[in-house]
């Protein structure tokens, strides 16, 4: 279990921290997939059939879930502290709009560890793995609970798949696409300088102790003296 | 085969009306209980288990003639006896044929998620097909009557089937052959059902019982099972028959309307950032290029 970090990166993610992440991602799409078939007749019988049949994704289901739910809570425990929500990202939430629509090159200088938006994502997706679980427990055995809780725990159990499913697209969205440089931080676990002092500006600033604003001018001083040459 | 296939159309060389025509009124049939004339001799419950071939396992006694506590999965049939008290003092003895009641409106049909694990037949029979059961008990909480049972072995869910292989065949249930007092019929819904208010009323004219009344609940459409009761305005004396059998709305307006919608509200995620992409663009780290000062 190691890094790799060469010349001009950062770490970002231990490997005990992507370990987690995979384990979390491997169990969520397990559990999404094999709960979707239970969820409508439309998606039954395609999806049922990844599992090995009907009857074995209904056995599987479960488990998978708990799959989830536990390396989620290992992962709460590791996070605790760059999740906790502070005073900075009530500000990041008015900056929302010039976020989403790509107005500025450089996050505010405030920015941490993690932003806002991810914070949000991470605690809305632990209140619906809370949820899940709780409305899961009498789905799984119906008749130590009795029919009204269960008919509730279906309703709340599907509210919160809909609301992580959401979460979760918009979560590969920002990890891929939208920010490119950012996957590598959760597959190999470092990130370049110039991808922390863009989007992360306090925490370049508290690991390298440099000043992420000044870095970033003195870099692109340098890209324009190098075309200026070319 | 449904009924009504092989009835003779036409006959050659016959003279007057084909033999059996229009003999079939009714395709749905129903199950009378009159329990006011049921004498608990349980000949019926020992037809059930010995026609559906089901293994015997042992029982607990609660001080009552009941077989055991409740119908199981290998036991679809139960007398279930109540000694009830009235206000003055008197006792009733009360006994009520437990078993599936064939809900028009079946529960179990509407929160199963397994493709074809329930079905109903025109006839009114609702039938559990346990090879495509898997196992989850939606059926369980949907029932309003507690009737499916989950059997740990198998995985699956197990009930009464009115006997759907014998009916198919033109017999009637194996409990209402062995019923010695005529307190079980079986016949049509219609008739069964005029049987019913006829001996209801003549127990509220003449037998001293002016609540009597005929059991077929509309909050589930009607129940291809229907009873005579002493009480009708008390169905909850007759061991927890419900007043008011509901299905959880969960069941009905969750599943066919609001999972579809959130489903599709939840992939329109998808779009939204592939758009989002294409208007906005990527946030690239800055400068964005391979500039780097070292």
């Amino acid at each position: 279990m190691r890094t790799v970090v060469h010349t001009g990166e950062l770490v970002r993610h231990p490997a005990y921290t992507r370990i987690l992440h995979w384990a979390v991602a491997i169990f969520f799409v397990l559990s999404l997939l094999s709960g979707f078939a239970i969820y409508t007749p439309w998606l039954f019988q395609p999806l049922s059939a990844l599992f090995g049949g009907a009857p074995m994704t209904r056995l599987l289901h479960p488990w998978f879930s708990l799959g989830f739910v536990m390396a989620f809570a290992l992962q709460t425990l590791n996070w605790l502290q760059p999740m906790t929500w502070t005073s900075d990202d009530r500000r990041w939430l008015k900056h929302l709009k010039a976020y989403v629509t790509n107005a500025e090159r450089l996050e505010p200088e405030y920015v941490d560890f993690f932003n806002a938006g991810q914070k949000l994502y991470f605690w809305t997706i632990a209140a619906s793995a809370v949820v899940f679980f709780v409305s899961g427990i009498p789905m799984w055995f119906p008749r130590t609970f009795g029919r009204t809780i269960v008919a509730i725990g279906y309703v709340l159990h599907d509210l919160a798949a809909l609301t992580m499913l959401v979460g979760f697209i918009v979560h590969i969205y920002e990890g891929t696409a939208a920010q490119p440089g950012t996957f590598q931080a959760m597959t190999r676990g470092t990130v370049e300088k110039r991808w922390a002092w863009t989007h992360h500006p306090a925490w370049y600033r508290r690991v390298t102790g440099r000043d992420p604003r000044a870095d970033y001018e003195q870099a692109r001083r340098r890209l324009a003296e190098r075309r200026s040459d070319a | 085969m449904p009924p009504g296939v092989l009835q003779i159309k036409a006959m050659s060389g016959h003279a007057g009306t084909v033999p059996g025509r229009g003999v079939q009124r009714e395709e749905e049939v129903c199950k009378y209980i009159d329990v006011t004339t049921c004498i608990g001799c349980k000949a019926c419950e020992v037809a059930c288990v010995e026609w559906n071939d089901m293994p015997f396992q042992q029982t607990s006694f609660d001080n009552t003639y009941q077989t055991m506590p409740s119908t199981a999965w290998n036991y679809w049939n139960l007398i279930k006896f109540n000694e009830h008290q009235h206000d003055d003092g008197t006792l009733q003895w009360l006994m009520r044929k437990d078993q599936c009641m064939h809900c028009e409106d079946p529960g179990c049909l509407r929160a199963c998620p397994a493709d074809g694990a329930i079905v109903q037949y025109t006839n009114g029979i609702v039938d559990f097909q346990q090879e495509n059961c898997i196992g989850c008990q939606y059926c369980v909480s949907g029932c309003p009557f507690d009737i499916p049972k989950f059997n740990g072995a198998t995985k699956k869910v197990y009930k009464c089937t009115l006997c759907s292989d014998r009916v198919g065949q033109g017999l009637e249930p194996a409990c209402i052959k062995s019923c010695p007092t005529g307190c079980l019929k079986f016949g049509t819904k219609t008739d069964m059902r005029a049987i019913a208010d006829k001996r209801a009323q003549q127990l509220r004219e003449h037998s001293g019982f002016p609540n009597a009344g005929v059991y077929d609940p509309p909050s589930v459409h009607g129940t291809h099972v229907i009873y005579v009761l002493h009480d009708i305005t008390h169905p909850e004396r007759y061991g927890g028959l419900p007043a008011n059998p509901q299905i959880p709305v969960t069941y009905t307006f969750w599943k066919r309307v609001a999972k579809p919608i959130g489903l599709l509200m939840a992939l329109a995620a998808a779009p939204i950032a592939f758009f989002h992409y294409i208007t906005e663009g990527p946030k690239e780290a800055q400068p964005p290029d391979s500039g780097l000062p070292q």
